[in-house]
């Protein structure tokens, strides 16, 4: 088997490891770093539960393969609260009752990071299309884009 | 949080956010597929059966405990009991028989999913293929092949009436007046059929088991569920354990909605883990197998004829529900009961029959759907309903307020209505989508229109199921109050810790809940489903707070020498409105307090119980359905829906969703609009989008591609939640469930408005917007429709 060695960083933490060619950045995050913070829903890209930064951009970890991150940065649920201070957008959900079973809150924040991080004022329905690849069966997603756009208006 | 300082019962009615939400919003909430097991986890996998129904002749696993990696291989040989919530009619893993295709044949237990995955398909099955049954009107048929032919030797409670012989694992009936009588006195008479395909509940957590069991033979197993004490039990029983040897615990469940109720794949787990003591084997659901292998919502054809007398009065109404109840029955049989029961929708009407029929067919296993059979039924109800006014020309919010149960109703049971909102749900939810008023349609080739539906549903569940929790304190007077009632997603851990904290007197900041639940330290809840924690195990809490703090003021009033009528706890202080001695709880609450002079000390840790369970529900006559309370409760409400249709592509958009519901007294209003939205897109999902293609009994849609749910580009509608308190008699200070019931009426309020936009009824669901086009298409062609 095929392994290699990768440098990366995660949640602002240099790391190095060594993978095998086939395991998905979703099962290294979360069985290799015990980063279970990040979910898995289906592990088609279907569901978004799964999703991360990598280098900023919004992917699905279940489509990503752990060696893909070589040399990248990757940012999770686990690294948006800093210091024990909540990011904004966590606040907002907890304000807005964003959230219920929660299984889907962390890719739901995540996604919502990264159209903050490159929108930061967004209408209404940008935050329906940023979010549309990430699916929430408790909420009818109305508290959720509420709780968005009132980051938003506290700078993200 | 406006009413703070001025609420009475505070923090009870207090919009308080949810005492879950940190941990959820970074990340840390567990979940069962988050819990480590170390390097020495193993895995399993399913062998599944490819036909709908068939005989296993033969199999042969030795290809596959030859694999390396393989530890161990289990078949129905290892599973000789039978299993099953209400009526016991299947084994863990298939015996003789597979009765749907995904049916568990065999479970291969390995170090690696891969490896598992790959010797299930070196297990060698082979079958005698059998003729399926695949809709619930041939499995009625005389000469059907039977599914269940031991179905007359199986275990069952009392209320459930399987027939011997056929596929009918329950028919419930309603015998109420004389139906053939009252038609002749009807001016209008409607009748008609109305199907409901399967639907699954599409919890973004697929179902997640890890199971152990010890040298000793005890099991423990975590899981994703919302039953850990049934499971205990059923488990326990199928395998012929005490149930104190099989120990259950369940973390956050990431979506429930009924389909981690019961038990479903859990057993699988325990099976395969007892073939490798000392080793914890974990069973993940695929995406794919969750939407076919786990419950789904049953299907259903409704036939309903409904009358009335010119002045709007219904006369009559005389119903049959056949339910596609799949393979198995966990719930089926109790969901077919429900639905009889309940089968005239919140309406007094004198003169009913009803016959409802649980249907063996070689489908999915029907299971408990967020609002257990009411949004199926409902679907025909409230159109029948419309279709009458229609008929009789009464407007149908008239025509409803006119025949709708009010406070001492006879319902279709012949028992008499508790005090109930429901015409102030339906005066609110129409006003606040200006019923009545023609609104213009946003573009020339779209129609607007509007509608309503209302509802009722009552926790449906045996006569005495039951609840319990403990309250203690903390040395600092928090409070750790523990429940066996789950946290779904439903708010229930928050409205336990608000009703412990105003039942005892302390700000709800002080208040946690214990988690996860845990069979072997958590007290009993019969299981969270049917809407009843916030109701049954509320009640449970209110009484194990009382008790807490009952303890608390014996003990401040033998100190102060006062009597205890005159003490209270406010705000975490004991005080005296006689002498205005006051202290705090600190400390007292757990070191008890120093007698005089030295001479020892009273009180100690203060640890409060309750239980609660209903002990007033009555049985109903197996022949007519009569009995003088037949469940604890309704829930009623109404949603009105404003929305148009596009006459191009058929496309509906909802533009506005009213949703009004009698929930008796709202513990924390802001949770209770939380449920009435999220049930409103759920609703709105399972109307436009939802349903199964099942061929020849194998699903062909089974990914989030082909099954589409709701999305966020989906609901750009706005919903109006409207709470009616009128409060409950057997209620923790008034309150009754509304998780299920925000769903119940949301698809045929969307089907009326359609009706009401383009003269088009949908008698099945989903409403797509191709069957919209070709509906319009015929329309224009001068076609009924």
């Amino acid at each position: 088997m095929t392994t290699h060695h990768i440098t990366f960083t995660i949640n602002g933490a240099q790391e190095e490891a060594l993978v095998t060619s086939h395991i998905t950045l979703l099962a290294f995050l979360r069985e290799r770093l015990g980063l279970t913070g990040t979910k898995n829903g289906c592990a088609t890209g279907e569901c978004g539960a799964c999703t991360v930064l990598l280098d900023g951009e919004p992917v699905n970890a279940c489509l990503v393969l752990a060696a893909e991150i070589d040399g990248a940065d990757v940012i999770t649920i686990e690294g948006l609260a800093h210091d024990g201070e909540l990011e904004p957008l966590q606040q907002a959900f907890i304000d807005h009752t964003g959230t219920q079973c929660g299984f889907c809150t962390p890719g739901i924040l995540i996604s919502a990071r990264a159209l903050l991080n490159r929108n930061p004022d967004p209408t209404e329905d940008d935050i329906k299309d940023a979010l549309r690849g990430n699916l929430c069966r408790c909420t009818g997603y109305q508290r959720i884009i509420n709780a968005v756009q009132d980051a938003a208006k506290a700078g993200g | 949080m406006s009413t703070t300082t001025t609420n009475p019962t505070r923090p009870v009615g207090d919009s308080v956010k949810r005492i879950d939400a940190l941990e959820k919003v970074t990340g840390e909430a567990l979940f069962a597929d988050d819990l480590q097991f170390g390097p020495g986890l193993l895995f399993g996998r399913i062998v599944r059966s490819p036909h709908p129904h068939a005989l296993i002749k033969h199999i042969d696993t030795s290809r596959a405990l030859a694999m390396p990696g393989v530890k161990a291989v289990v078949t129905g040989a290892d599973t000789p009991k039978q299993i099953g919530l209400y009526l016991k009619d299947r084994h863990i893993f298939c015996r003789e028989r597979t009765r749907y295709v995904g049916d568990p044949v065999a479970g291969v237990v390995a170090t690696s999913e891969e490896i598992a995955e790959a010797a299930c398909k070196l297990v060698e099955v082979e079958y005698e293929v059998l003729e399926p049954v695949l809709d619930p009107l041939r499995g009625m048929a005389p000469d059907a092949p039977l599914i269940h032919p031991d179905l007359g030797n199986y275990e069952v409670p009392n209320f459930i009436f399987p027939k011997a012989g056929t596929n009918i694992s329950n028919h419930f009936k309603i015998r109420k007046g004389d139906p053939d009588a009252a038609w002749a006195l009807c001016d209008a008479i409607v009748e008609d059929e109305f199907r409901v395909p399967h639907v699954q509940h599409v919890p973004i957590e697929p179902h997640v088991a890890v199971a152990k069991m010890d040298q000793r033979g005890e099991i423990t197993l975590w899981t994703s569920s919302q039953s850990p004490f049934a499971q205990r039990n059923l488990i326990a029983e199928a395998l012929g354990l005490s149930q104190s040897s099989v120990r259950v615990i369940a973390p956050f469940v990431g979506g429930g909605f009924g389909c981690k109720a019961g038990v479903t794949m859990e057993a699988l787990a325990v099976v395969m883990a007892q073939k490798v003591p000392g080793y914890a084997v974990k069973l993940r659901l695929t995406r794919e197998e969750e939407f076919f292998t786990t419950f789904v919502r049953q299907g259903l054809i409704a036939r309903t004829k409904i009358g009335a007398t010119a002045d709007g009065k219904i006369q009559a109404m005389q119903t049959e529900y056949f339910w596609d109840a799949g393979a198995y029955t966990e719930y089926g049989v109790n969901i077919t009961r429900a639905s009889g029961y309940s089968s005239t929708g919140p309406y007094e009407i004198p003169n009913v029959r009803a016959d409802s029929y649980c249907v063996y067919t070689n489908h999915p296993v029907g299971g408990a759907f967020r609002g257990f059979g009411m949004p199926e039924i409902h679907w025909g109800i409230e159109q029948i309903v419309d279709m009458l006014a229609e008929a009789i020309g009464m407007d149908k919010a008239e025509f409803r307020l006119k025949n709708c149960i009010r406070t001492g109703s006879i319902i279709a049971t012949g028992s008499t209505m508790h005090p109930v909102g429901l015409v102030e749900c339906i005066k609110q939810a129409t006003a606040a989508i200006h019923w009545g008023t023609e609104e213009r349609a946003s573009a020339p080739h779209k129609r607007r229109g509007k509608g309503l539906a209302i509802m009722w549903k009552a926790p449906a569940m045996p006569p005495n199921a039951g609840s319990s929790a403990s309250v203690r304190f903390n040395e600092d007077a928090t409070v750790t109050v523990s429940v066996g009632g789950q946290e779904i997603g439903q708010g229930a851990f928050t409205v336990a810790a608000q009703m412990a904290a105003a039942a005892l007197g302390v700000p709800y900041e002080w208040v946690r809940v214990e988690g996860p639940i845990d069979t072997q330290y958590n007290p009993y809840e019969w299981q969270t489903v049917a809407s009843r924690l916030t109701w049954s195990m509320g009640n449970a809490v209110m009484a194990a707070a009382k008790d807490a703090r009952r303890q608390v003021l014996d003990l401040a009033a033998e100190h102060w020498g006062e009597d205890v009528d005159h003490l209270d706890i406010k705000d975490g202080m004991v005080i005296s409105y006689r002498s205005e001695e006051a202290m705090p709880l600190k400390k007292m609450v757990v070191y008890g307090l120093p007698k005089p002079a030295g001479q020892g000390w009273r009180g100690g840790p203060i640890i409060g119980h309750g239980s609660f369970m209903p002990s007033y529900v009555t049985g109903l006559d197996p022949e007519t359905g009569q009995g003088p309370r037949s469940v604890v409760h309704y829930t009623t409400g109404c949603q009105a829906v404003d929305l148009e249709v596009d006459t191009i592509t058929g496309q509906v958009t909802i533009l506005r969703i009213a949703a009004a519901f009698d929930v008796g007294k709202a513990i924390n209003p802001d949770q209770v609009r939380a449920q009435i939205e999220g049930g409103a897109v759920q609703g709105a999902s399972t109307a436009l989008f939802e349903g199964f293609q099942l061929k020849n009994g194998k699903l062909a849609n089974h990914s989030f591609v082909d099954y589409r749910i709701a999305t966020s580009v989906d609901v750009p509608f706005e919903i109006i939640p409207i709470i009616i308190e009128v409060p409950q008699d057997d209620g923790p200070w008034g309150a009754r469930g509304i998780g299920e019931h925000s769903m119940v009426p949301t698809a045929p309020a969307i089907a009326n408005a359609v009706a009401d936009a383009i003269g088009v009824r949908v008698l099945e669901l989903p409403i797509t917007a191709e069957k919209l086009y070709l509906a319009l298409e015929a329309q224009a062609d001068g076609m009924p429709v």
